[in-house]
């Protein structure tokens, strides 16, 4: 019966994993001791007021809270402040929806919780999508914005980091399908640099590390707040469930 | 009227005061009947601690829910931001929402423990119907609560979700798209659906929720509770009078469900501080994404609580409505040819089934999908008098029987895997054949809870001594 079981279940799994497996550009994994790192996150503030905000809202996001991560609101005010906006306010943008849509055939999301958004159960977080997104554009000629992107293609975003990585194409490759030999695999190979910029391609990584813990902390600001206080609940809970067991105890030790 | 009982002129003012009450509400005697002297069988293992669990986590759900409300604003252009406001610039908001969201399926797992500990101690037998179909009417509530509530953060999982079930009453013959009509409010999901759920969510069901889990408790206490062994410990009493296995509720079952409550909490606190996303499967990660009703995701999967019934509905293909027509026209046939009945019965059962199968011909699989999916519910209304094994708990039935609940258990978690993963060929079959050994459980319950050899059941109840 159990041996009847588990073969059920195996087939189940590998079932899933099939399904799983058809979906394209494997994830890179975030480095995700970057969201505890205060230098790091106040970096990827400066790179998402800097390169995101001019026409991704954070609408959720209040300026005010980047406190949280360790700056003053003096340095909130005179760094990431560029307009008119009140340190209390939002992140939004003035870019228009519908002219967005005009000039990139969609309108950019909103990014206050895009981190949390873009997780896949069996493929990864929503930081290992992002990190891999914002560091696999390519040149594409054939795309209205002259870009494309390996983990979202025929993206409408253009690289909007590209003065720092500078500009590369991939190559690809036609593999024959080890399944079925009448079909053809359109299979990447590798990236080559056009023209360099202004980070290595060491540096790069590092910077989008530090944007994506950004955006990740901005899913949730409260993340660390909520740890830290778990960990009490815990110990709280655990030492009142010893006394409740015991206390329990002693009422039944009588009852025979 | 009660005699109006006076206290010693030296009693505390505490014993003044609640003799004062006594005498115009009956408030020791509730307390005695409901809890305080209520006599339990001392013989409950750990599947007796989910009742009270689901108690604790119903008061859990109306109180955050209470100040969930105070911040969030039911109107499709505003929701979505004021959930976001409430885990941001509400103080504790997130964490009031993270228990809310978390003690959703805490709800359904606590419930659905609850439910396999009836189902495997027969504790929905005489005299306890009532109990088990009240019980059975909370879990319709929950399930309309689940569902509507899940509508309310108006992400895209929330929205076609609900895009999905509600046009599932479209398949309805004859009157299903006014009766969709009528659910949504509009031709499409909207703000007038959004408004009328919060409504639905945070008054109407959980008014008749409340009363139904009163009517439950006033029922198991009026009858007394089950016990493992499935043994009325009332035909045992004491000199006092009291049940020989029995013990008072409080303090023995107070310290009981507290520690239980403890290790819950500890559980549940695990997954809202550190996991309370439950991995993609209590908050979905789609359902960052505000509702777009331009924008069908890929995949729509229902939360997992729902999961099983949802494959049940996705089984029945139209494959699926001819077998169930066959074995309609063979169980009909077997009744005429076995069962004892007089020939207007038999003229009856014929006519009943080329009628029923007529009709499963007729209408769309679509609607039939929609009534397998209602069926799987309904059809526990019905458990009471579809067991007919002559003792109440698995202990002293045949062991094969064990086989055959843990065959239902398994393909009910199987039904509830393969509901959240995208349609597949090969997972269409295996949720074909669960829902068939799903139903088959219950209706040839009548059969099979009669055949084999039970074992003697005692006269008094198991108990080790702590």
């Amino acid at each position: 019966m159990k041996k009847i079981l588990l073969s059920l279940l195996l087939a189940l799994g590998l079932h899933g994993n099939a399904s799983a497996s058809q979906a394209g550009y494997p994830w890179d994994k975030f480095p995700t001791e970057k969201l505890t790192d205060m230098a790091a996150l106040q970096s990827g503030a400066r790179l998402f007021v800097n390169y995101c905000l001019n026409c991704h809202s954070a609408s959720y996001m209040r300026y005010n809270r980047l406190r949280d991560i360790g700056l003053t609101e003096d340095q909130i005010k005179k760094n990431l402040l560029f307009a008119t906006e009140k340190v209390g306010e939002t992140m939004k943008v003035s870019l228009d929806a519908r002219q967005a849509k005009d000039w990139f055939g969609a309108q950019p999301p909103d990014l206050s919780v895009i981190a949390r958004s873009r997780a896949e159960i069996g493929r990864g977080t929503g930081p290992d999508y992002l990190y891999t997104y914002l560091r696999t554009f390519y040149r594409d000629d054939s795309k209205a914005t002259g870009w494309n992107n390996l983990a979202f293609p025929d993206v409408a975003m253009p690289h909007a980091l590209w003065e720092l990585q500078g500009q590369r194409r991939a190559r690809f490759e036609e593999v024959k399908d080890a399944h079925d030999p009448s079909k053809t695999q359109h299979r990447f190979v590798g990236f080559e640099q056009v023209s360099a910029g202004a980070q290595s391609p060491v540096e790069f990584d590092e910077s989008v590390a530090d944007l994506v813990a950004f955006m990740a902390w901005m899913g949730e600001p409260a993340q660390a707040t909520r740890i830290r206080v778990g960990v009490w609940v815990l110990l709280f809970l655990g030492v009142l469930t010893v006394f409740v067991w015991r206390l329990n105890a002693a009422y039944w030790r009588s009852v025979t | 009227m009660a005699e109006f009982r006076q206290v010693p002129a030296d009693a505390t003012t505490g014993q003044k005061l609640l003799n004062w009450v006594d005498n115009r509400f009956p408030l020791t005697k509730l307390w005695n009947d409901q809890w305080g002297k209520y006599y339990a069988p001392k013989n409950f293992n750990i599947w007796y601690i989910f009742g009270s669990l689901a108690m604790l986590v119903l008061v859990m759900q109306i109180l955050t829910g209470i100040f969930l409300t105070m911040h969030y604003k039911p109107d499709a252009a505003l929701a979505f931001a004021s959930v976001e406001y409430i885990m941001r610039d509400v103080p504790w908001g997130w964490l009031v929402r993270y228990m809310h969201s978390t003690g959703a399926s805490a709800f359904f797992i606590v419930v659905y423990l609850h439910m396999f500990r009836g189902l495997i101690y027969g504790s929905y037998r005489k005299p306890r119907e009532l109990i088990w179909l009240f019980g059975c009417g909370i879990f319709l509530c929950l399930m309309a609560e689940a569902f509507m509530g899940y509508l309310l953060p108006w992400g895209q999982m929330s929205y076609w979700g609900a895009q999905v079930i509600v046009n599932l009453f479209a398949a309805v013959p004859f009157v299903g798209p006014d009766l969709a009509l009528l659910i949504r409010g509009d031709y499409v999901v909207g703000d007038a659906t959004l408004n009328r759920f919060f409504s639905f969510h945070v008054i109407a069901v959980p008014l008749v929720l409340l009363g139904l889990v009163v009517a439950h408790l006033i029922a198991l206490h009026e009858v007394g509770s089950n016990n493992p062994d499935g043994i009325d410990i009332k035909k045992n009493l004491g000199p006092d009078g009291h049940p020989l296995d029995g013990i008072p509720s409080h303090p023995y079952y107070t310290t009981h469900d507290m520690f239980g409550a403890c290790v819950f909490l500890f559980l549940f606190s695990a997954v809202v501080f550190f996991a309370p996303e439950g991995g993609g499967y209590f908050l979905e990660y789609n359902n960052y994404i505000e509702a777009n009703p331009l924008k069908t995701p890929a995949h729509i999967a229902p939360v997992w609580y729902f999961t099983p019934f949802y494959s049940m509905l996705r089984a029945t293909t139209d494959l699926m409505v001819n077998v169930l027509a066959v074995i309609l026209a063979v169980a009909a046939v077997l009744g005429i040819l076995r069962g004892n009945l007089s020939a207007a019965g038999k003229i009856v059962l014929a006519v009943g089934a080329i009628v029923a199968v007529a009709l499963l011909k007729t209408f769309d699989a679509k609607f039939w999908g929609v009534v397998v999916m209602g069926g799987a519910v309904i059809i526990l209304f019905f458990l009471p008098w579809l067991d007919r094994s002559p003792v109440r708990s698995i202990r002293y039935r045949p062991d094969w029987h064990k086989v055959v609940y843990g065959l239902m258990v398994f393909f009910f978690l199987v039904l509830g895997y393969l509901g959240a993963q995208p349609p597949s060929t090969a997972g269409n079959y295996v949720s074909q054949i669960g829902t068939l050994v799903y139903f088959g459980f219950f209706l040839l319950m009548p059969w099979w809870s009669r055949i084999g050899t039970f074992k003697p059941v005692p006269d008094r109840v198991t108990f080790r001594a702590h």
